[in-house]
């Protein structure tokens, strides 16, 4: 069995005077698709940012390829792909030009790489309008063409099927499977029913992680 | 969807240079700024405004506009960069791109002072390009203009750099407005005071120089520590949003 990319030691996070988890403990490992579950407001989102790295009020420990993360921030930033609430779509920019700017930062790709993706989603047609002009799920696509050029062996995602249609759903369930069959891991949050073999279950609320 | 021009799958180790980074969110800001040509306006307009009310409401008179045009033109730069801070971070902390800035593989005072860039080069510098035809409305000598110009030139990037602080700090408040003025004002009247100053030294006949030397030192210090200090703030507002 390979070393988990990402693991989670007791970790504890207290939010507005109100615990929302304590000991919650996982691995991830390269390969799986590990599913966030809980209840509205049990801490699902923060758990996820406190993963990225966008909150620090936390305790525990989280480690990086079996090391503290916190000693190797730069590799662990490189290496992955968090997707929030609010994807970085800026409105008054074309999807072409979104996703150029997303991913100049950190891998630059030419422009008919970015085209393909953003065809891949589904928006064949719409690469040149700005994204203000999209409807909500368009603009989510746009955010989810990220995932079909990221090579971050990491993917974080929030809430990702909110506002896709039912194909769209379906294909992202297939991509994140093939993710994994690539070996890839993937941690989501989501209330649309996912089920995948082999998923992994991350339960808030209850604190305890199992497989299913 | 399909994947197929997904590479395989590899821990990286390279990076993209942190000057092409810093471009990219350069070139982004000003897309967008270009796009939303009327919040470009704004700034301008105000600074126009105010120093056009000048003579209508204190004195048309040409001693008094003399004597006070300088301190009325940088009274107003200073004032439209201030109305225009607000707007620095507030669109990308709503639209998620600030995270995605955050987890960017490259130190975060660099891309924050490529947006502080944006900033000065959208508002600080249409200021400096309006000066001159302000100044022949108030009456300053060309001498005076010039130095007046040159001090706006060194003194609107400090401007940006500071207000990027206290942007990034009140980013997590709802009405940060109020707030920002309280803490930015303060910290920017030795810019105006050396504004001021050296025009006013200037037209008396002295030489500005030593004036805009202090004024160039006040831009390395805030170029070399403003950054920073934005970045810390800015991580500050988004973990505890």
């Amino acid at each position: 069995m390979s070393e988990p990319l990402l693991q989670a030691v007791d970790l504890q996070c207290e939010r507005d005077e109100r615990i929302l988890f304590r000991d919650l403990s996982f691995s991830i490992l390269p390969g799986t698709v590990a599913r966030v579950e809980g209840p509205n407001g049990s801490g699902k989102t923060t758990l996820l940012r406190m993963l990225a790295g966008l909150n620090d009020a936390w305790s525990g420990n989280l480690l990086w390829c079996g090391k503290s993360r916190s000693a190797q921030r730069e590799e662990f930033i490189r290496n992955t792909l968090y997707l929030g609430h609010r994807p970085g779509i800026k409105p008054l920019l074309t999807p072409m030009e979104n996703l150029r700017a997303l991913t100049a930062g950190r891998r630059p790709l030419p422009d008919p790489v970015l085209r393909q993706a953003l065809d891949g989603t589904g928006l064949t047609g719409f690469q040149d309008v700005p994204c203000r002009n999209l409807s909500a799920g368009q603009q989510r696509r746009v955010a989810l063409a990220r995932l079909l050029i990221a090579d971050e062996p990491l993917w974080l995602l929030d809430e990702v099927f909110t506002a896709i249609d039912a194909s769209g759903v379906s294909a992202i369930e297939q991509l994140l499977q093939q993710r994994a069959a690539e070996g890839g891991a993937v941690v989501v949050t989501t209330h649309h029913d996912l089920r995948l073999p082999g998923m992994q279950r991350i339960v808030l609320g209850g604190g305890s992680t199992d497989e299913c | 969807m399909n994947a197929d021009c997904r590479p395989a799958l590899t821990l990286r180790q390279d990076t993209v240079g942190a000057l092409a980074a810093m471009q990219t969110v350069f070139a982004r800001d000003m897309k967008v700024a270009f796009r939303q040509r009327q919040d470009l306006l704004n700034p301008l307009l105000f600074f126009v405004m105010v120093v056009t009310l000048f003579p209508l409401g204190v004195s048309p008179e040409v001693s008094f506009l003399r004597e006070a045009g300088a301190g009325i033109l940088w009274v107003a730069a200073l004032l439209s960069v201030l109305l225009s801070l607000d707007h620095l971070f507030r669109h990308d902390f709503d639209d998620g791109t600030l995270e995605q800035l955050v987890l960017q593989p490259q130190p975060l005072f660099l891309l924050v002072l490529a947006k502080t860039a944006a900033h000065w080069v959208l508002t600080g510098l249409p200021l400096v390009v309006l000066t001159p035809v302000l100044g022949v409305m108030v009456h300053l000598d060309g001498n005076s203009i010039g130095v007046l110009c040159l001090t706006l030139l060194i003194g609107t990037p400090v401007l940006s750099l500071i207000g990027s602080i206290g942007a990034a700090l009140t980013l997590g408040l709802r009405s940060a407005g109020v707030l920002l003025s309280l803490l930015i004002i303060p910290l920017y009247i030795p810019v105006l005071i050396f504004g001021t100053g050296t025009v006013a030294s200037a037209a008396e006949g002295a030489p500005a120089g030593a004036y805009l030397a202090l004024m160039g030192a006040f831009l390395v210090l805030a170029l070399t520590l403003a950054p920073f200090a934005s970045a810390a703030a800015l991580r500050i507002s988004l973990f505890n949003g």
